[in-house]
């Protein structure tokens, strides 16, 4: 009786430890986003006074008329999300497309040639920057958004997610049927898989365009101008400058997190499961 | 599908050069639907790369003029490896890897387990939480960091010193504001970033895990007596093992090639503190794009990449076996 009131006792302690845990964590991750958006709203002799501010300002929209002064700031906005988008766009076409090559055919290679494409992944990407920049110079696309969205089309992460969903998600015997109904091969791709696999389509776009939209090392590289220059590459040529405008750049920071923030609010759950789905079964 | 096969639509009747044409595609279909990635693999990929092999025989600035290199044989190779700022920025990323990589795995497997044990219903907002940070993109985050971190009234500093007045924890911490922009200093800064960002998707990682451990182990455990403690050490850290295979590999390859954090918080390599912070991938960034010296930078790319084979071969070696071994 004592042993069982002492299990439930530590088990309770362990509980409420747990959950104090939990909220001193979550805290701590949320803080600086907190402090993103209270610094937005106030001056720069504001941020670095004593203490510190903890609440909002009113200084938002004099930080927002620096940010129009200093930057191109809604060209670059519009930069970011026409890239980000481009990317979407092409690699939910194409990904899915080449995985459902690779889950509903049987070809010659087709397992050497998966293989390939699952290797592409172990490459380090920051390593190709230099190469991909002299690529870019060699056929003069410096300065061009299509330098950045059209060797994105069709990733190895997309192609991978994409084929285990198809695998597992559409009977052999419906393509089968689609094909002796008349369909062509593209028609029961477009037709009977597309609408299948929305699911996945959700999940692979918003994955797609959060990667694009937070897209720094090689659009830093490839855009030289401000007006093609995307959100986060302009927002760091501030910090060069002397008298760096701190609120200014918060209230920057806080509009390129937001939309994702809000995306994130609405789909995380879908978001999460498709990011580990990959590793998971694996 | 019964009245289909029974009646076939006139249109699939035979006319021999649309009989060609359906053999055709659906002969070629699967190469056709997987074609533009090795495509675009060939051009933005590979050929790129071996450029990159190429000119890192070559002594090559843009202003030049494309073609005009000279070759160099191995002696962008030679002042690689003989350059000390070269060999600072190597220790400064495997300084790096390591502290801002160890942490992120000693928190998130007993989070992950204490995520899982402890909550039911709050379990997605509470893993969201700690994963908005991964979703963020690193150079608002270092921007953010960056005035977190200031030396005067910086929230950073501020707690600190309000922690130093607290007992025993005080004695650890200095009873001065940290300049977290010096040489020095920078490192720290920077793991703390690396390890604030990145907690949340091992967490997220190793909650999957741990979600895929059939319950009635736990259940069978609990009827012999053992304590949550004794679960967690003897079913669900040997059962993690091949999740913490994957999940440090992943660490292993981003922790290498570290750029936007360090690039942003040393803005740019014009801060004095960019010595103590320079990582590889910024050293190769700065020395092509900054010092325009190309062979040289494609050399440090490939010197890097060797290196991190290396590492991921190792980490195969003593980890991969042992993850796999308990099937």
């Amino acid at each position: 009786m004592r042993e069982q009131k002492r299990g439930a006792l530590s088990s309770l302690l362990l509980r409420l430890g747990g959950y104090i845990l939990l909220i001193l964590g979550g805290l701590l991750t949320v803080a600086p986003f907190y402090f993103m958006f209270v610094f937005a709203t106030q001056q720069r002799s504001e941020i670095f006074g004593f203490p510190p501010p903890l609440w909002f300002g009113e200084h938002f929209w004099s930080n927002y008329q620096i940010l129009l002064q200093k930057i191109p700031f809604w060209r670059a906005y519009w930069n970011t999300f026409y890239l980000a988008f481009m990317i979407t766009i092409t690699t939910l076409f194409f990904c899915s497309l080449a995985g459902f090559g690779f889950a509903m055919y049987n070809f010659r290679w087709r397992e050497q040639l998966f293989g390939v494409v699952l290797a592409t992944l172990l490459i380090p990407a920051i390593l190709n920057l230099i190469p991909f920049y002299l690529l870019i110079y060699q056929i003069g696309w410096i300065n061009t958004p299509k330098a950045l969205w059209v060797p994105a089309m069709a990733g190895a992460v997309g192609i991978f997610m994409m084929r285990q969903y198809i695998v597992a998600a559409i009977p052999k015997e419906l393509v089968d049927a689609a094909r002796i109904d008349g369909c062509s091969e593209f028609q029961i791709y477009w037709r009977i898989v597309l609408p299948l696999i929305r699911p996945a389509l959700g999940t692979l776009g918003l994955i797609t365009f959060i990667g694009a939209w937070n897209k720094f090392a090689d659009v830093n590289v490839i855009m030289r101008t401000q007006e093609t220059k995307t959100l986060p590459v302009v927002l760091r040529t501030l910090q060069g400058a002397t008298d760096v405008e701190w609120g200014a750049i918060m209230a920057g920071t806080a509009l390129l997190v937001a939309p994702l923030l809000l995306v994130f609010a609405l789909a995380a759950r879908q978001l999460m499961e498709g990011l580990t789905s990959g590793a998971v079964k694996n | 599908m019964q009245e289909s096969l029974s009646n076939p639509r006139p249109s699939s009747s035979p006319s021999g050069l649309a009989m060609r044409w359906s053999n055709f595609q659906r002969r070629y279909a699967p190469y056709i639907f997987i074609s533009p990635f090795f495509i675009l693999f060939l051009i933005f990929g590979l050929y790129p790369s071996l450029f990159s092999l190429y000119i890192s025989f070559q002594s090559w600035t843009p202003s030049d003029g494309w073609g005009h290199w000279k070759f160099v044989g191995l002696g962008n190779y030679a002042f690689t490896l003989t350059d000390p700022m070269f060999w600072r920025s190597m220790w400064n990323t495997v300084w790096l890897g390591v502290f801002s990589g160890i942490p992120q795995h000693l928190i998130a497997i007993p989070l992950a387990f204490v995520i899982h044990m402890v909550l039911s219903r709050f379990k997605t907002f509470v893993t969201a939480v700690y994963f908005l940070p991964y979703i963020t993109s690193s150079v608002a985050i270092a921007l953010i960091f960056n005035t977190l971190f200031a030396t005067h009234n910086g929230v950073i500093n501020l707690i600190i010193a309000h922690l130093h007045t607290w007992p025993v924890l005080g004695w650890l911490l200095p009873d001065q504001n940290i300049n977290w922009f010096i040489s020095a200093n920078i490192k720290y800064a920077l793991a703390l970033v690396v390890v604030w960002q990145f907690t949340g998707w091992n967490t997220l990682l190793y909650l999957s895990a741990i979600q895929a451990i059939p319950k009635d182990l736990y259940e069978a455990a609990a009827v012999d007596g053992a304590s949550r403690i004794q679960q967690f050490r003897y079913i669900t850290l040997p059962l993690l093992r091949p999740m913490m295979f994957f999940a440090v590999s992943l660490t292993i390859i981003g922790n290498m090639q570290l750029f936007e954090q360090p690039f942003v918080l040393l803005n740019g390599g014009a801060s004095t503190a960019t010595p103590g912070g320079q990582t590889a991938a910024m050293y190769m960034y700065r020395t092509a794009f900054e010092w325009l010296d190309m062979g040289t930078a494609a050399s440090i790319a490939w010197i890097l990449f060797a290196f991190i084979g290396i590492l991921t071969y190792l980490n195969n070696l003593i980890f991969g076996r042992t993850a796999r071994g308990g099937d």
